[in-house]
């Protein structure tokens, strides 16, 4: 299956984040990199290092922008600074897509700096949609909405968390940043079948994968993003790039960060399930199957 | 939620027992979240309120080793919990999260003591480590730009990331002796090699904390790198002067008025000061 017009029908193969402690190795050896996912809110600033660093990489790299504060959730209006400072920067890194989450964070102006579970109503789904509109008719990019790791349900919730996101992105007609980990994480805290929401979203609106580890507690799991990926989101991995095709594949380590090299040796196992997919792929061409 | 999410935690790192109300935080949370078959409606709110105060209280850890220096662990952390008690961040970036810092420790100094004025300077002096670090700058103007301008009616912008600060202890010193301790201190941690101490009485020693002394400072980036420049008081009169709108003959006029120093050539003086700051690209176009 080829990339969609959710990921501007690009092919980007594998990329990793982004991250300070990486910026010498990477400037220094340049090393082979299909694409870095950078966090917006740390580039749309005023001057000094943070963009000489990004213009760098600009000359070297494709770079695909990740959101952590659009709040699409929330039910206070974007804020106006905030967009105007994501939109330079898209036209600064000329993004092909543009990610965020499928959460709230702030309220009457006050911000969280997390990423917080909404509660799954036909209400919600209306007014989040409205604002992924409206965001990307501003920014004027595609748009795919993440999937985050939640550790609470809400009583007001009228369906389940794929059904949500469905909603939210056939009313919205945006993409999906389906993060395979993070299902795996809610599916454990909340008791669902994790392949029950891979097999059921619209899967040609899914522009971009994300992987990454997490952390085993007593009673939960939580979404820490400083392990390398677990088995059992390798393997919904494998699933869902059967589902959905070959598709920009991100590695996400944002804590006790080991060396550029082993991040990306990690990311690029990915390729593995790309390359059996592909392969089945080929088969299935060669031999089509008859209908009636 | 927002609102318990927004509520301190106990000491023991746990989310309060009671709401404002007086009524049980059990009930409070049972109302809007489900449990499940191993945790609570409370013990899973508690997970988000935790994230909150272990996300915002690292970020200002962070950002402000010279305040945790001089406060010391544990009186920093009852100081962070109320200035973002009382002021929550109000920006999508965390790079803010302190610019109402300095405001707070003038509302509300006791968090500080006995050490306020110390710790007011120390925090000017990291937020304006911040502004330096990432904030606006202008097309420098070079001297060509100005050639036909007289003194009598030339007035210069200096930079937007660079802060002047008039202290009165010299915390750029102190910043420099306690991150050097931290990182020996680390670099300790990360080696087997054999140390010269124990490493616990080396992680006690703490440094002491500055005297009153009067500095003046001004906090600038220079190719991307952070710097901090002591200036003469003569010379911080000038560029404050500038910054104001001063024209550059009146700026001059009033540092030397105001300068208990003799024997000065003032001319060579200030051309010198000039040239370095015009280097260092501080001037720009008045906006």
């Amino acid at each position: 299956m080829p990339a969609n017009p959710f990921n501007a029908f690009t092919q980007y193969g594998i990329g990793i984040g982004l991250r300070v402690p990486h910026y010498r190795h990477i400037l220094a050896k340049k090393p082979v990199v299909d694409w870095f996912e950078i966090i917006s809110e740390n580039f749309m600033v005023d001057g000094g290092r943070p963009l000489e660093v990004l213009d760098a990489i600009l000359e070297q790299y494709r770079v695909v922008q990740h959101g952590v504060a659009m709040y699409f959730g929330s039910a206070d209006k974007f804020d106006r600074e905030h967009l105007k400072r994501l939109k330079c920067l898209v036209r600064r890194t000329n993004t092909p897509w543009l990610s965020d989450h499928l959460c709230w964070g702030s309220v009457d102006g006050r911000y969280t700096h997390d990423l917080l579970p909404m509660p799954y109503t036909f209400a919600v789904a209306r007014h989040t949609a409205e604002k992924i509109r409206a965001a990307r008719d501003h920014l004027e990019v595609p748009i795919c909405v993440e999937n985050v790791s939640s550790y609470a349900e809400y009583h007001a919730s009228e369906m389940t968390e794929w059904e949500f996101l469905s909603e939210v992105v056939e009313l919205a007609d945006c993409g999906i940043l389906l993060d395979v980990n993070n299902i795996y994480v809610s599916s454990k805290n909340h008791n669902f079948d994790p392949y029950d929401y891979l097999n059921n979203i619209p899967h040609h609106r899914v522009g971009q994968i994300h992987i990454a580890g997490h952390s085993k507690f007593e009673k939960y799991l939580l979404d820490t993003h400083d392990h390398p990926v677990l088995d059992p989101v390798w393997q919904m991995y494998a699933h869902a790039i059967k589902l959905v095709g070959s598709t920009a594949t991100l590695l996400e380590w944002d804590d006790r960060i080991p060396s550029f090299d082993e991040v990306h040796n990690e990311a690029l196992k990915a390729n593995k399930f790309r390359d059996e997919q592909l392969a089945t792929a080929t088969a299935s061409d060669q031999f089509p199957r008859t209908t009636a | 939620m927002a609102a318990t999410l927004f509520r301190p935690l106990t000491p023991q790192w746990g989310m309060q027992k009671r709401w404002t109300d007086g009524g049980r935080m059990d009930d409070v949370a049972a109302e809007f979240i489900k449990p499940n078959d191993r945790l609570t409606s409370f013990e899973r709110l508690e997970i988000y309120n935790r994230q909150y105060w272990f996300r915002v209280l690292d970020c200002l850890y962070d950002d402000y080793p010279g305040l945790r220096a001089i406060l010391g662990e544990r009186k920093f952390m009852k100081l962070a919990t109320a200035y973002l008690a009382r002021y929550p961040s109000d920006s999508y970036t965390l790079r803010d999260l302190g610019n109402r810092l300095e405001q707070f420790l003038q509302e509300e100094p006791h968090w500080s003591a006995p050490r306020e004025e110390l710790a007011r300077d120390m925090v000017r002096f990291e937020w304006a480590q911040v502004v330096a670090f990432d904030g606006p700058s202008k097309p420098p103007i070079s001297p060509d730009d100005i050639l036909d301008t007289p003194p009598s009616k030339l007035r210069l912008d200096l930079q937007p990331y660079l802060s002047l600060l008039e202290l009165d202890y010299a915390v750029d010193d102190f910043l420099i002796a306690e991150k050097k301790r931290e990182s020996d201190v680390l670099r300790g941690e990360a080696s087997n090699a054999v140390q010269p101490a124990p490493k616990a009485a080396k992680r006690r020693k703490r440094i002491r904390p500055p005297k009153r002394e009067k500095v003046y400072l001004a906090v600038h980036r220079h190719d991307n790198m952070l710097y901090y420049k002591r200036l003469k008081s003569e010379a911080f009169t000038i560029l404050t002067a500038l910054s104001r709108g001063a024209t550059v003959e009146d700026a001059c006029a009033e540092a030397v008025t105001a300068s208990d120093r003799t024997n000065i050539d003032w001319a060579a003086q200030i051309k010198g000061w000039f040239d370095n700051w015009s280097a260092l690209g501080w001037f720009c176009r008045p906006s």
